[in-house]
């Protein structure tokens, strides 16, 4: 037996051991996610029991180093532990934008020192991070953005508006994109970290079409960041930020997701399917659909190794978006009339209604579909003028 | 198993592509014998060059003299065939007939696959039986005739038949058309008496034949795996064929591909390069992410036959319909960016175009297995 078949082994018995029952089928909702923070509140003692078993052992965060409160498995150990994880239906025991996006920022670009201790606390499910990009005039134009730091000595006070920050409301901390150059676009903005619990930040949610509000406007007014809170160098904030997009455009795409979604026929079966251009249209979305699993677990594969073209996660996030709204499309014809309900207890608050106008926000948030076939021309193709 | 060439497969990879992009090339291959109206649509001198090069032993044992490699290998060299559209009998001969005659005995083995290493034998599969690939329906009969088994019936559209020293014919020994089992896999020499064979050139200029079986008498060493049991290798042989086809059509999407984007970036209207215009760069951007997403629906397929996974038969139709959803979609993208060009049959994009158009049937189109994807998945 190969290392690696005892390695599968043992996270077999471990996770037959640990993961308890209720955990071993999909998050109902946002609602039903274990985000951790300092301000969430475990759902059942089974997600807190996930969480923590899962945080002692690393697995929270299964390829970070253990330093930095990870597992430190390799890519092949990783690739193992996503497969017995998607064989028993696991749900992720943890999930959050520190460990999504931050995190893999901090270990490119942090200080050892800020690695442990960020990066520990993400890990453990301490501390809740949203991020703060996007601004009223600074959609798929980022860079254009004016939320700006003045130099204060050893620290910055920062003034701005940043808006669709996901969660800022229930977030503990923000990373932050912010002009310490006014004379240069694009090297000058850093990269901040700052408690969402500073003096002079407020957070106002937007409704959406969903009736749900998962984004804030959020608002900073004189709010003082000290100088060792910044992630990279002064003024080159925009290394960061492409680095760390191309995490999101990863998560935004669905890579690496648990492949038993992926066949929405076999679900719509089960609510009667008795309109076969239906049927064909759920058939030719599966194609697609099992395809790109195929190439979410490709695309990870050649990530670990360096394979991967840099500007791969455009591709998946593209692909993954569009993809995903035909999902939900194809869920809403299949639900029919039930699928309309809004409120009511049998439909689960009108979730299906609601996660449907949520996946519209998918192709716009992290990069509008069309910047991503723009990126994709250019530094892929390179086609001219691009 | 990740989800990438190893070092093995990907030094292969560049054997095929610089040999097929030296002597499988438009110019010296299809075009030339096409343009000579040549009966067997390929040329023998390259299939003995792939002999020596050990790839129409690729799925052959190592035991009967082969490469014992995988669909992994086979498709690679398929992807090269593909992007250069050579022609060659190596999908039909080394792949699905290989697979077949692999899994006879001794003396069957014996009889053919040294001829297919050399590269002097070229084999035919002999399906379907209609204009549309339905491999669950079989009418052709064999009944039991002294010491062997008589024939009786008709396969349509076998691609190489003519070119054929040997045809293997899929035959209902037991139950009705439609049954799953009762089917029988023959090896049926191509000068058998009662055989006759109509050829037809098809409109990539490949050549396909309609076959009349009428009471072809064969030996009983002629049956290939077990009498009334071959549903699970004729499924065997199709699923090579399929997922080749699949890794040939990614072949001809990536060529055509190729062709487009250089195109994008030379021709100038309006006093600008065409490749600036957004409204095609945003086609082109679409186009590569559906042929990256095929590819990878491929090798999953490769993977998952070489692995003898359960999961492998979805995956392959899935292969199967992607990588002929994206092609077809190359192709087309193609002959449009190129624009009034496109239409000539000097430019080599409208030869892409016939190509996939071909591939997109043999061994079932898009819809096909998308149907099938649904059937397996329960609904």
């Amino acid at each position: 037996m190969s290392d690696l078949d005892a390695f599968r082994g043992e996270i077999r018995a471990w996770l037959e051991e640990n993961c308890p029952a209720e955990m071993r089928e999909p998050a109902r909702s946002d609602d039903d996610i274990c985000w951790g923070g300092r301000k969430f509140q475990f759902k059942s003692a089974a997600q807190k029991q996930w969480m923590e078993r899962c945080a002692a052992k690393g697995y929270t965060v299964p390829d970070w180093p253990k330093a930095y409160g990870g597992a430190g498995l390799n890519a092949a150990e990783a690739k193992i532990w996503r497969e017995e994880m998607n064989r028993i239906g696991a749900r992720p025991p943890l999930s959050s934008f520190g460990i999504w996006m931050l995190g893999p920022a901090l270990l490119k670009f942090g200080t050892e020192e800020q690695k442990v201790h960020y990066l520990g606390q993400i890990a453990r499910g301490e501390i809740r991070w949203c991020q703060g990009y996007s601004e009223p005039g600074s959609g798929s134009d980022l860079v254009s953005l004016q939320t700006y730091g003045e130099d204060k000595g050893d620290h910055w006070v920062v003034n701005g508006q940043k808006i669709w920050t996901s969660y800022a409301n229930k977030a503990d901390w923000i990373f932050c994109l912010v002009r310490t150059d006014k004379t240069n676009k694009y090297q000058g903005i850093s990269f901040l970290l700052f408690d969402m619990e500073s003096p002079g930040v407020s957070t106002k949610p937007i409704l959406l079409i969903s009736g749900n509000s998962p984004f804030c406007e959020t608002f900073f007014d004189n709010v003082t960041v000290p100088k060792h809170q910044i992630v990279g160098d002064l003024n080159r904030g925009w290394d960061v930020a492409k680095y760390l997009l191309g995490h999101e455009r990863e998560m935004i795409s669905g890579a690496g997701g648990n492949d038993r979604l992926n066949t929405i026929g076999a679900y719509a079966k089960r609510n009667g399917l008795e309109d076969p251009l239906l049927r064909a249209e759920l058939a030719m979305f599966d194609v697609d659909a099992l395809a790109f699993s195929a190439m979410g677990e490709k695309f990870l594969d050649e990530i670990k190794v360096g394979k991967a073209h840099p500007a791969q996660p455009n591709m998946m996030k593209y692909a993954g978006t569009e993809l995903n709204k035909r999902r939900h499309e194809l869920l809403m014809a299949t639900g029919g009339s039930a699928a309309l309900e809004w409120d009511s207890e049998a439909s689960g608050g009108g979730s299906k209604a609601r996660t449907w106008l949520r996946t519209k926000a998918n192709s716009i948030e992290g990069g509008t579909s069309e910047v991503m076939l723009n990126v994709i021309s250019k530094r892929i193709l390179d086609l001219p003028g691009a | 198993m990740a989800l990438y060439h190893n070092e093995d497969q990907a030094m292969l990879a560049d054997t095929a592509r610089q040999f097929m992009g030296e002597e499988g090339t438009i110019g010296k291959q299809l075009r030339h014998w096409r343009d000579k109206s040549c009966k067997d649509g390929f040329g023998h001198a390259l299939w003995k060059q792939f002999a020596e090069l050990g790839f129409t032993g690729i799925l052959v044992s190592e035991a009967d003299g082969g490469l014992g490699m995988g669909h992994v290998e086979a498709g690679i060299v398929l992807e090269e065939i593909g992007r250069n559209l050579t022609p060659s009998p190596f999908l039909t001969s080394s792949v699905m007939a290989a697979t077949a005659i692999g899994a006879g005995n001794d003396e069957l083995r014996g009889r053919y696959l040294p001829g297919l290493l050399a590269g002097d034998s070229v084999f035919a599969v002999a399906i379907d039986e209609g204009p549309k690939h339905r491999p669950e329906r079989i009418a052709t009969r064999a009944e039991r005739a002294g010491n062997g088994f008589k024939l009786t019936g008709a396969k349509a559209f076998v691609v190489h038949g003519g070119s054929a020293d040997m045809l293997v014919v899929a035959a209902r020994t037991a139950g009705a058309d439609d049954d799953q089992a009762g089917v029988t896999l023959f090896a049926v020499p191509k000068d058998a008496a009662g055989l006759s064979q109509d050829a037809v050139r098809l409109v990539d200029s490949s050549m396909a034949t309609h076959v009349k079986l009428d009471g072809v008498l064969v030996d009983a060493d002629a049956v290939i795996g077990e009498v009334d049991a071959g549903r699970d290798l004729l499924n065997r042989v199709l699923n090579a064929g399929r997922v080749g086809a699949a890794a040939e059509s990614v072949g001809v999407a990536g060529g055509a591909f190729d062709m487009t984007t250089t195109y994008l970036k030379q021709r100038k209207q309006f006093g600008q390069l065409i490749g600036e215009f957004q409204a095609l760069q945003h086609r082109a951007s679409h186009l590569y992410s559906e042929l990256e997403i095929a590819r990878a629906a491929v090798i999953k397929a490769q993977q998952l036959l070489d692995a003898g996974s359960e999961k492998a038969e979805l995956m392959v139709s899935v292969a199967k319909a992607k990588a002929g959803k994206a092609a077809s979609l190359a192709v087309k993208e193609g002959v449009q960016m190129h624009g009034g060009i496109g239409m000539t049959d000097e430019y080599d994009i409208g030869l892409y175009m016939k190509r996939d158009r071909a591939l997109a049937e043999f061994m079932g189109d898009m819809y096909y297995h998308a149907e099938r994807v649904a059937q397996l998945s329960g609904y």
